[in-house]
C-alpha cells in the first residue's frame, strides 16, 4: 500500500515557522551585520565605511564603562537569585497541597512583567509615598527622605532587590523539577547510610541536578548580561549614567541618537558575547545528569 | 516531652528528607508569603486611595477611605498624561496578545509536528536555525528591524509588533510542542492513515485534540509575553493612539508641575498585572508543566 507521506510532508509542515524565522530573524540578523560595516543615517546616503564602527567602539569609553556596569550587575544579581531560588525549592519540593498553596505566591510576581514590576518598585521606593522607606521610618531607620534610586549603590541595590523579588521564583520552578525527578530510592537509601542532611544536600541532591543547576545559573548570566526594562524605568541609568547597562546604550544610541550604524556594530559585539555564553549553555544540556 | 513527641510526629507526615521541623516550615513558607505577596498588595492599597491620600507623606499603609477615584482619571484623558481613555490602550494589548498568541500556536503546533514526526532533508539545519535563535538575543536585532520595517511601513503597527513577538516565541513553542507530539503513540496516526487520512487531517483531527496541555501552555505563555513585553514596544510604535500598557505606565510616570501621580500610575500597573495574576491562577499547572518541558527537556 503506497503510504501518502511523502520524503517532503515534514517540510510543509515547518515551512509556515520557517517563513518568518527567515522574515524576522534571517534578514535582521544579516542586516545587522550589513549595517555594522556602514555610515546608516536615516536620512540620506548609506556610505560603506568597513570596520570604522568597530574600531570607533573599541575607543569608546562610555560603552565600555556601560559593559563594566552591567558586569557588575550580572555579578551581584546571580548570586542572590540562585540561593533564593534554591532554599525556595528545596523548601516546596514535595509534591503535597500544602506545598502548591505556597508554590502559587512564591510564583506569583513572575507572570508580572518587568516593566509593571519596575514601575510598582519605582513607586514602592519613593521617599515621600512609598512603603519601603515609610517601613523603615516606623523600624527607627531614621528620616528616609533621600531617594534610593538617586544614589549609589542605592539605586543598583535596590534594581536587584526589585529583580530577586520578581524573578527567583523562576529558578525555583526548574530546581524544583529536577529535584522531585530524583528517583526517591536514592534518598532513601542514602538516608538509611545516615547522611546528615546538609550531606545529603550537598553530595546526593545538588550532584544529582547539576545538569539544571547549570542551566539555571547560564540564564540568570544571559538574562542579566541583557537587562534594559528595570534600570531605563527605575533609574533611567543613572545617577550620573552610572547604571546604564550594555543593552540601555546600544538602546539609546539607536533610538534616540539615531548612530544605527555605530548601534549596529556594538548590537554585533553583544550578540557574540551571548552566543558565547549560550554555547556554555549547550555543553551543560548536552551532559548527562 | 509530648510536644517535641507532636513535632516528630508532624514533620514525618511531611516526609523523611524534611531538615525542619514542620512549624519551622511553616513560619518560614507564611514569611516568604507575605514577602512576595506584599508589593503587589501595596500597589492594590495604594491606588483605591484618594488622590489626596496617595500624594500624602508619609503615606498610610491602609487607605483611610476607598475610592475609585485614580481609576476613574485612567478612564478619560481628563488627567492630562494620556491622550485617550485606559480603554484604548487595553484595547491594544489585547489585540497585541490575540494576534501573538493565535499566529504562535499556528505556527508553532505545525512546527512541532513537522520537527517530531518527519524526516525530511535539511531537517538538521532548521533545527540548528530555530536554536540559534535561542542564542542570539533580539535586543540586539531590533535596530534592524526597526529599519526593516520603516522600509515596509509596518513601523507604529500593532501587527508589525506581533509579527516580531511570534517570531521569538517560536523557538520555545516549537519544542514544546515538539515534546507534546514525541510522547502520543505513532499507532494512533498510523490507523487514521490506513483510513485515508491525509497526514494533515491526522495531524487537525488526531494529533491536535490529544496535545491541549501543550498547546493551552504555548498560549499562556506567548500571552505574557507579548502583554508585558517592554522594548520592542518602546523602540517600535510611537504613536500614542497605539501604545500598549507597559508603555503607557511611561507616559503615567511622568511629572507634572514637578510631582508625580503615584496614585494614578499604581492603578495602571494594577491594569498591567491583574490579567496576568488571574490567568496564572487559574492556568498554573499549565504554566509549570510549560516551562519544564519547553525549557529543560529541550
Amino acid at each position: 500500500m503506497k503510504t501518502r507521506t511523502s520524503k517532503q510532508t515534514g517540510f510543509w509542515f515547518i515551512l509556515p515557522a520557517m517563513v518568518f524565522v527567515l522574515l524576522f530573524f534571517i534578514f535582521p540578523l544579516i542586516a545587522v551585520l550589513i549595517m555594522s560595516m556602514t555610515n546608516f543615517p536615516l536620512l540620506g546616503e548609506v556610505e560603506y565605511v568597513g570596520l570604522q564602527n568597530y574600531t570607533d567602539m573599541i575607543g569608546d569609553t562610555e560603552f565600555h564603562q556601560t559593559i563594566i556596569q552591567t558586569l557588575i550587575y550580572t555579578v551581584l544579581v546571580t548570586p542572590p537569585l540562585f540561593f533564593v531560588g534554591l532554599g525556595m525549592a528545596l523548601l516546596i519540593r514535595k509534591t503535597n497541597k500544602l506545598s502548591s498553596f505556597f508554590r502559587t505566591f512564591f510564583f506569583m510576581p513572575i507572570v508580572i512583567g518587568f516593566g509593571s514590576a519596575a514601575f510598582l518598585w519605582y513607586w514602592l521606593l519613593d521617599p515621600g509615598t512609598g512603603y519601603i522607606p515609610q517601613l523603615l521610618r516606623d523600624l527607627g531607620f531614621g528620616a528616609m527622605d533621600k531617594p534610593i534610586l538617586g544614589y549609589m549603590p542605592g539605586a543598583l541595590l535596590a534594581v536587584i532587590l526589585m529583580v530577586v523579588w520578581k524573578f527567583s521564583s523562576f529558578q525555583m520552578i526548574l530546581l524544583m523539577a529536577a529535584m522531585q525527578g530524583i528517583d526517591p530510592e536514592v534518598m532513601e537509601s542514602s538516608e538509611m547510610d545516615g547522611a546528615v542532611k546538609w550531606k545529603q544536600l550537598r553530595y546526593i541532591t545538588l550532584p544529582l541536578i547539576k545538569r539544571t543547576l547549570g542551566m539555571v545559573f547560564i540564564l540568570s548570566i544571559a538574562g542579566s548580561l541583557l537587562a534594559f526594562d528595570q534600570f531605563y524605568i527605575m533609574t533611567s541609568g543613572g545617577p550620573t549614567g552610572q547604571t546604564e547597562t550594555m543593552v540601555f546604550y546600544v538602546w539609546r544610541q539607536a533610538f534616540r541618537s539615531f548612530n544605527l550604524g555605530s548601534a549596529a556594530a556594538m548590537s554585533v559585539a553583544i550578540s557574540i558575547a551571548l552566543l558565547l555564553v549560550s554555547l556554555i549553555q549547550v555543553r551543560f544540556i548536552n551532559e548527562k545528569d | 516531652m509530648k510536644r517535641t513527641d507532636l513535632l516528630t510526629k508532624k514533620s514525618k507526615r511531611r516526609g523523611r528528607n524534611s531538615p525542619i521541623p514542620f512549624r519551622g516550615w511553616l513560619v518560614i513558607c507564611i514569611s516568604l508569603m507575605i514577602l512576595f505577596l506584599s508589593p503587589i498588595l501595596s500597589s492594590l492599597l495604594h491606588s483605591v486611595k484618594t488622590p489626596k491620600d496617595s500624594a500624602s507623606s508619609p503615606p498610610a499603609y491602609i487607605p483611610p477611605t476607598f475610592s475609585f477615584e485614580n481609576y476613574r482619571a485612567l478612564a478619560t484623558s481628563s488627567n492630562g498624561l494620556i491622550s485617550n481613555g485606559i480603554h484604548v490602550y487595553i484595547g491594544n494589548s489585547l489585540i497585541l496578545a490575540t494576534l501573538t498568541v493565535l499566529g504562535t500556536l499556528f505556527l508553532a503546533t505545525l512546527g512541532g509536528y513537522g520537527f517530531a514526526r518527519f524526516n525530511f532533508k535539511g531537517k538538521e539545519i532548521y533545527f540548528a536555525v530555530i536554536l540559534l535563535m535561542i542564542m542570539v538575543p533580539f535586543q540586539a536585532l531590533l535596530t534592524p528591524i526597526y529599519f526593516l520595517f520603516s522600509q515596509i511601513e509596518l513601523q507604529n503597527s500593532l501587527i508589525g509588533l506581533s509579527l516580531i513577538y511570534i517570531t521569538y516565541q517560536l523557538p520555545f513553542s516549537i519544542f514544546l510542542m515538539r515534546n507534546t507530539f514525541v510522547v502520543i503513540p505513532r499507532e494512533l496516526g498510523e490507523a487514521a492513515m490506513v483510513d485515508g487520512c491525509s497526514p494533515f487531517k491526522v495531524f487537525r483531527s488526531v494529533m491536535l485534540p490529544l496535545s491541549r496541555p501543550g498547546i493551552i501552555s504555548v498560549a499562556l505563555f506567548a500571552f505574557f509575553a507579548s502583554w508585558n513585553e517592554f522594548i520592542a514596544a518602546l523602540s517600535m510604535i510611537s504613536v500614542q493612539e497605539k501604545y500598549p500598557l507597559p508603555v503607557v505606565l511611561t507616559l503615567l510616570s511622568d511629572r507634572q508641575l514637578g510631582s508625580l501621580n503615584f496614585g494614578l500610575l499604581q492603578a495602571g500597573v494594577v491594569v498591567t498585572m491583574i490579567p496576568c495574576i488571574t490567568l496564572f491562577v487559574v492556568l498554573q499547572k499549565y504554566y509549570v508543566s510549560g516551562l519544564i518541558s519547553g525549557g529543560v527537556k529541550s
